[in-house]
């Protein structure tokens, strides 16, 4: 706080007419103040290295774990196992970083920095908007950790580099889609622990309640239905068909439909709740 | 926006309303901020004035009454509010996991700043701001008033013609405090418009054009320092004489001259007498004189702030307004106010302000 005055490279508003400023935020705007906010929570992922547990140590033990505890039962080894495992612990880890999403969210607004962001001629939408696309780095470190696993444990994905490749870039996509489930859970429950208290209600229902680790015919009939039109079902199932087969088949147009759905449903609810706080 | 007229009041509020629940935080509380002064609004905890500055940065919605910024209405155009606004508050609002050169950097991004601008700015504002050793530092790691420096430093990266400062220097020490002072000079120099909050007499005194003092979520008075001091008090003539066996043939002088009775305090051979006018002392002091009283110091004091808010609000600047919400010193100041204000909006005359709260004064 020296009272040296240097040189200011910003002309002073003082004489600033207010008629000649813009009423709205330009989309251009929009755009680069929502990379600024992913820029600001990629530097917070590497300050707060236990962001990432949930996306590295989880695939690592869960793939291990459920393929030595379940391959015998399931499929009679591991080996026969890992190909229907491999993309359903995909499924599982990457709602589970989506539920880190919506925590993450509310504990921001909690914040003294946010009372700035408020305040700040900015787009109402991109303190939401930042994190949610600098998550996209975790659902991808997340699906590409659980196939290296699962390599490592003797998966050979049928589909090759192309089709494992393909899988990685529809988990993340289907990463952001759900997201909006928990991003909404964020900006209308009370405290984080209210939001992780909403998130699991509704993450292990949509994990277990799929055919993310059984086969859906061995289920009784209500929990088929439900298994049948669950989003998650369809997001495993094309990951299936794309890593193991290197197909692009019917399967993954009903996950990108479902990820449109949940996103169509999620998305309006959470950008008004989350304006309702900026 | 056409139909704005061009204003010389960086800041207009007319009958502004704030209740949570029950609780009347703001109760019609008027205010006129000229281009380029500090005006300080002054008021114990719980007083409103933190929320009345939140209203005015669009971080609150306004429950009833109007408020302008440059003319620009804040209900309605909040976004260009906000371009006309740098905002300072209580709690330093900086993101504590990040540097002190990445907030400015991040901020001054999403301000419209490309790369290089947005560093060369944080830049200047870290050495402005005596921070560039910490520059590379988390937050976590800094002092009170380095977050408070940075979080004002975030406020000037648009070098905005309006700075609200709630309680700028609430929790510092005295060094860091006469600094922060110092930082408010410079913006004003700049040719920077300030809104300022405090519960610090002593700081309104130092910084402030024009103060209004709030209680109760109500304007109580409003006037330059020295007005408000010539509103309730009066000045003292202070005396100490050489011999204090003549401090009662001193003050029948007084008494006699002045009609006023003189206070002695024998220990400190000390007179202590109330003046209508300070020029009064003159009189006092040539009585004695002919009398061939000795007198060995005179002072004449003017009524302190402190004096002036209890006399205001009949208590002082440290009581807790929010458990005992009605105090009959203010009953009728509200009452006027609230009238004005909840039964129509759009009457409200913009410029009672200025002259109601002065009547308010008894």
């Amino acid at each position: 706080m020296s009272t040296t005055t240097t040189t200011p490279t910003t002309p002073a508003r003082a004489t600033l007419d207010p008629s000649t400023l813009p009423r709205h935020v330009s989309v251009a705007d929009t755009v680069t103040q929502t990379m600024t906010m992913a820029w600001r929570a990629t530097l917070k992922m590497r300050r707060n290295f236990e962001q990432f547990f949930d996306v590295t140590i989880q695939p690592l033990l869960f793939t291990a774990m459920f393929a030595g505890i379940f391959g015998g039962a399931i499929a009679g080894s591991v080996e026969d196992y890992l190909p229907l495992l491999i993309p359903g612990l995909i499924g599982q880890t990457v709602l589970t970083a989506c539920v880190a999403t919506g925590t993450q969210l509310r504990e921001d607004m909690d914040k003294g920095v946010f009372d700035r962001f408020k305040v700040l001629p900015i787009s109402r939408i991109a303190p939401l908007a930042g994190p949610m696309v600098a998550d996209m780095i975790r659902y991808a470190i997340a699906a590409t950790l659980t196939f290296a696993t699962g390599i490592a444990l003797g998966y050979r994905p049928g589909g090759g580099v192309l089709g494992v490749a393909a899988a990685i870039a529809l988990a993340i996509v289907a990463g952001w889609s759900l997201a909006w489930i928990f991003t909404w859970f964020g900006t209308v429950g009370s405290s984080a622990q209210a939001v992780q208290g909403y998130s699991l209600m509704v993450m292990f229902p949509l994990t277990f309640l799929s055919n993310a680790f059984v086969p859906v015919e061995t289920l009784p009939r209500w929990l088929e239905a439900f298994t049948r039109v669950n989003p998650v079902s369809h997001i495993v199932s094309a990951l299936r068909d794309l890593a193991n087969e290197g197909a692009v088949t019917a399967e993954v147009g009903w996950a990108l439909l479902g990820c449109l759905a949940v996103i169509a449903i999620f998305a309006p609810l959470s950008v008004r709740g989350f304006t309702r706080k900026m | 926006m056409t139909t704005i007229p061009t204003t010389d009041l960086a800041v207009s509020a007319a009958g502004l309303v704030k209740t949570f629940g029950d609780l009347r935080a703001v109760d019609g509380i008027d205010l006129e901020v000229r281009r380029g002064e500090v005006f300080g609004v002054l008021g114990p905890n719980g007083a409103g004035k933190t929320t009345t500055m939140q209203m005015l940065a669009t971080l609150l919605p306004i429950d009833a009454g109007e408020a302008r910024i440059f003319g620009v209405d804040v209900r309605r155009e909040p976004h260009v509010v906000r371009q006309l606004l740098g905002v300072t508050g209580q709690y330093a609002s900086v993101d504590e996991l990040l540097t002190a050169t990445e907030n400015l950097v991040l901020f001054g991004r999403l301000l419209g700043l490309d790369r290089a601008r947005a560093r060369s700015t944080a830049a200047r504002l870290l050495e402005q701001f005596g921070l560039q050793e910490a520059a590379s530092k988390p937050i976590k790691q800094f002092s009170g008033g380095m977050r408070r420096r940075l979080d004002l430093a975030a406020s000037l990266i648009t070098r905005p013609p309006l700075i609200f400062l709630d309680e700028p220097t609430t929790g510092l020490d005295p060094r860091t405090r006469g600094q922060m002072w110092e930082t408010i000079r410079e913006l004003v120099a700049d040719g920077c418009t300030v809104l300022l909050t405090t519960q610090y007499l002593d700081e309104a005194d130092q910084l402030a054009d024009r103060i209004a003092v709030v209680d109760r979520g109500a304007i109580v008075a409003q006037g330059t320092s020295d007005e408000l001091k010539a509103s309730v008090g009066r000045s003292t003539l202070q005396l100490t004489l050489v011999e204090p066996e003549r401090l009662a043939e001193a003050a029948q002088v007084v008494h006699r001259v002045l009609g006023e009775d003189a206070v002695p305090t024998p220990e400190a051979r000390r007179l202590n007498i109330p003046l209508e006018r300070s020029d009064q002392a003159v009189d006092v002091l040539v009585a004695l004189r002919e009398l061939g009283v000795a007198i060995d110091s005179v002072t004449v004091q003017k009524p302190s702030l402190d004096e002036v808010f209890m006399a205001l609000t009949g208590h002082d600047t440290q009581a807790d307004t929010q458990a005992d919400t009605q105090a009959d010193t203010q009953a009728d100041t509200q009452a006027d106010t609230q009238q004005g204000t909840t039964t129509d909006l759009d009457d409200t005359p913009a410029d009672a302000a200025a002259d109601a709260p002065m009547e308010a004064l008894r």
